[in-house]
């Protein structure tokens, strides 16, 4: 048996069979408490993170078989245009207040994110992985490509975001006295994306139609601000 | 064994995919390949140049288990922690006090923008 696991851990089969394994352990964990603490993708990353690091196994031998998980990012960015394409008639009564209040409140998301990235004195490259943290996780890998910063990074600040949105959108809403449910659904699917939606989609049907589509505008609008928000104020 | 129609169906997505490289190669585009990709999709799918039906089940299979393949991005934290030892607190506040500045300005402007066209009519 011990003989095996070098083969094992030098095989692709590693990378995919924990990533498979822990993903649907994650997924039952997720189902049974409901708990958005308990977020599959977090399980899993904490559960192959600390297998890796309690028998000595590199992220370069995981990632042999992770690599084939990762390609699928490409096809899985490219059909977020479908729940966009689904959703996109919802748009025709108020077209210009949604795509205003996506890119306001993406370009206030970013500027926010850089200034205090400056106050807590943060060096570039943490900078540039934290502006496309708002987004979906495909589209914000895809930025944070693009400008530079390390993806990694912005995938965990990107889950963070979400649950955050999951635990204080509702009472943001209410606080500042946003009722409208097209105003708010808006606003949670711009600022917490599809973990938000999940939220949005409790608080009722206009609300998660509304949260759902905003996930690919707001990524949409984020590709196109990021670049000139960062080249601006940086 | 997996219906041809799935091959089909995933085959047109890669090919979308790719046509989202080339463009951003040949044009130089600051935008991300993948991006165009996506981009590309909606224009095809709102001009009605390619059905629903015909990339459906592979993109609502993807979709379904979407997260699943952020894990290796995710893992790649390992990688990282010695750039973020000490800034662990300061990502977590960045990242909780955005989305709430994010909630409030995306959903007052929407709703203050809803209201005057309702006035106005």
């Amino acid at each position: 048996m011990s003989e095996l696991a070098p083969y094992l851990v030098g095989s692709p089969v590693f990378g995919i069979g924990i990533s498979i394994i822990t993903f649907y352990a994650g997924n039952l964990l997720y189902k049974k408490t409901g708990s958005p603490l308990l977020n599959p993708l977090v399980l899993s990353m904490l559960m192959i993170i600390g297998l890796l690091l309690s028998l000595h196994i590199t992220f370069d031998d995981y990632n042999r078989g992770g690599q084939y998980i990762s390609f699928f990012l490409g096809p899985a960015t490219v059909i977020l245009a479908v729940p966009l394409y689904k959703k996109i008639s919802l748009l025709k009564e108020n077209v210009i207040p949604i795509l205003a209040g996506i890119s306001v409140g993406s370009a206030a998301g970013i500027v926010s994110i850089i200034v205090m990235c400056r106050m807590f004195g943060l060096d570039e490259l943490l900078s540039l992985s934290m502006i496309p943290k708002s987004v979906t996780t495909p589209i914000g890998i895809e930025i944070s490509n693009q400008l530079g910063g390390i993806p990694s990074i912005t995938v965990a600040a990107i889950v963070f975001t979400g649950i955050a949105g999951v635990l204080l959108s509702p009472l943001v809403c209410k606080l500042f006295r946003i009722n409208d449910k097209v105003a708010v659904g808006i606003a949670i699917g711009t600022s917490s994306h599809a973990l938000g939606t999940t939220k949005a989609v409790e608080m009722g049907e206009t609300e998660g139609a509304m949260s759902g589509m905003a996930i690919s505008i707001a990524g949409l609008v984020t590709v196109f601000l990021a670049p000139i928000l960062a080249k601006i104020l940086m | 064994m997996i219906p041809i129609r799935y091959i089909i169906q995933l085959v047109i997505i890669l090919s979308i995919c790719f046509m989202g490289d080339i463009l951003h190669n040949y044009l130089n585009l600051p935008i991300p390949g993948n991006i165009l990709g996506m981009m590309l999709l909606l224009v095809l799918l709102v001009t009605g140049i390619l059905k629903l039906s015909m990339i459906e089940d592979v993109s609502n299979f993807l979709l379904k288990h979407l997260s699943f393949f952020f894990i290796p991005a995710a893992v790649g934290l390992i990688t990282c922690f010695s750039i973020l030892e000490g800034k662990w607190t300061a990502l977590l506040f960045i990242s909780v006090i955005s989305t709430f500045i994010i909630t409030v300005v995306t959903g007052m402007t929407v709703q203050i923008l809803i209201k005057r066209r309702r006035s106005v009519e």
